[in-house]
């Protein structure tokens, strides 16, 4: 992508106005109540999908995963680690080997 | 490397459905009312994202993750000024479990512990019982640029707008701590807010700071941003602001204040945020032996906001240059920008000091001697003589990236 860069004479006029924050005079705060909305995306199928999708989605929504680099084998079984041993994911042994294979097949480094 | 390319998708864009009501829109994934999605460059991994306008009282957002949110602030609005606006101030939650409906009557603030007296305090007490005082302040991730990381670390991805400034208005928290009356045994405080977990054995998201820090009369809890009650999103009601210090110690929806006689041996204070202690938190991938340490203090960072990668700039000609600096837990002392990939650095002019531990715009002239490519720098030196380093900071967790900025241009 190029994009060009105005001369000098062009951006003068663009004075740079700091926006002047008041300091708030408020006395009191409204109520509030909204919706945060949350996400119902399911990983993509394959084999280990049903167990990253029953073990993980409770906390965190599959972008999260789906957001990240391309890690190995090792940090993958350190991330499910941290899951269940800091967070503490219900996950059992097999979903939690069901759930490093899916990652390093959809997410791995090799 | 601010360069987002936000470009409409069709990919992404999806046809609403007819009738479709309010309540039934909430419940539907962020990305699926965007429009647009923004490049952020980066190999190794998904280098794209949705843009969302879907969260309540936000605007244009990153989307980064859907629940618990991470929304980041687009990198272009830095270069609108050093106050951020309360609708783009970039968001981050640890557990999906806090509320959307809070009713300010009946909120109350506890300070309990190792005091004389437990307090309860209504939002009336905090707004109208105490003196109040504004502060500038960056809050900035401990994560941001994790993206950058090379290689690649897992946890948030953050590109460079896990940061924004305000002024935040509030109560000292010394303040408070006096009314409770702290008892001389005490060592450090810690802060909780309305978040739970959402599976009952993790660990609720509490941070300590020590009991001297507490009562530096700088710490605030915070009842406005920019003149404004918060955004949900970033805390409402309250929310402890920890000048120069790292987002995660900046409790959200706090209402709890605990002091404490023993150090807190919380997960979040105890085993999380952890760098090497090692200068500039920095070790080679693989390197073991290192002791670690709490994240603490931001460190100085420099922008630039209005050259973006890629971009042509005039050859022979005087081209014009800005962005936002902080310098981390102090103030900024100079900005410095090169034109030839850091061989030599020119002043830039820095604008109107707005407050220590909030963004600072600077500017400058510079000619780009030749037609060619073109390397432009960013150099922020804090008011501790504390200078961004020239190499990658790395570390396994990628917390406290602060390496200069690179930019780069063609002269044309």
């Amino acid at each position: 992508m190029l994009r060009s860069v105005l001369p000098i004479g062009a951006v003068l006029g663009l004075v740079l106005l700091p926006h002047c924050a008041q300091a708030a005079t408020i006395t009191a705060l409204k109520s509030l109540k909204l919706d945060v909305p949350s996400s119902d995306a399911m990983f993509p199928a394959g084999p280990g999908s049903d167990a990253i999708n029953n073990n993980c989605l409770a906390c965190h929504s599959a972008d999260h995963v789906l957001n990240q680099p391309s890690l190995s084998r090792e940090t993958w079984q350190e991330v499910v680690n941290k899951m269940i041993t800091a967070y503490k994911a219900p996950v059992s042994p097999d979903d939690a080997k069901a759930i490093v294979d899916y990652l390093v097949r959809i997410k791995g480094t090799s | 490397m601010q360069d987002h390319d936000a470009k409409p998708s069709g990919l992404t864009r999806r046809r609403m459905l007819g009738g479709m009501g309010v309540a039934g829109l909430a419940l539907m994934s962020p990305a699926a009312s965007a429009q647009e999605t923004v490049d952020l460059h980066v190999p190794g991994g998904p280098s794209t994202r949705t843009m969302t306008t879907s969260y309540p009282q936000k605007g244009r957002m990153i989307l980064q993750r859907s629940s618990p949110p991470w929304l980041e602030t687009p990198f272009e609005v830095f270069d609108k000024g050093v106050f951020t606006p309360n609708d783009q101030h970039y968001v981050s939650w640890h557990w999906a479990n806090f509320p959307g409906d809070i009713d300010v009557d009946s909120f109350r603030l506890t300070v309990r512990g190792l005091v004389n007296q437990t307090l309860s305090l209504s939002l009336k007490d905090i707004l109208q019982g105490l003196p109040r005082f504004d502060i500038a302040a960056v809050n900035q991730c401990a994560g941001a640029s994790r993206i950058y990381a090379v290689p690649r670390v897992a946890g948030a991805q953050w590109a460079n707008g896990s940061m924004s400034n305000a002024i935040w208005t509030g109560v000292r928290l010394k303040d408070v701590l006096d009314r409770a009356g702290v008892k001389p045994r005490a060592i450090q405080v810690r802060f909780g807010g309305l978040d739970e977990p959402v599976m009952q054995d993790a660990p609720k998201f509490l941070k300590s700071l020590t009991i001297d820090h507490a009562r530096d009369g700088e710490v605030m809890i915070a009842f406005a941003m920019n003149g404004e009650q918060l955004p949900l999103l970033n805390g409402f009601p309250l929310r402890l602001v920890v000048p120069g210090w790292c987002g995660v110690y900046w409790i959200k929806m706090l209402n709890d204040i605990e002091v404490l006689d023993q150090p807190d041996t919380n997960y979040w204070t105890a085993t999380g945020y952890r760098v090497p202690d090692t200068p500039h938190n920095t070790v080679k991938p693989g390197e073991t032996g290192f002791k670690m340490v709490p994240v603490t203090r931001n460190v100085p960072r420099s922008f630039i906001t209005n050259i973006r990668d890629g971009d042509s700039v005039p050859a022979g000609a005087p081209a014009s240059a800005r962005g936002i600096a902080f310098g981390g837990d102090c103030g900024v002392a100079r900005v410095d920008l090169s034109i030839d990939g850091g061989q030599s650095w020119q002043p830039t002019k820095l604008d109107a000091d707005q407050g220590t531990y909030g963004f600072r715009q600077w500017q400058t002239q510079f000619t780009l001697p030749a037609r060619g490519a073109r390397t432009l720098m960013v150099r922020c030196t804090n008011t501790r003589n504390e200078a961004q380093p020239d190499f990658k900071i790395w570390n396994p967790a990628g917390y406290m990236y602060n390496t200069i900025e690179t930019t780069h241009v063609v002269a044309a």
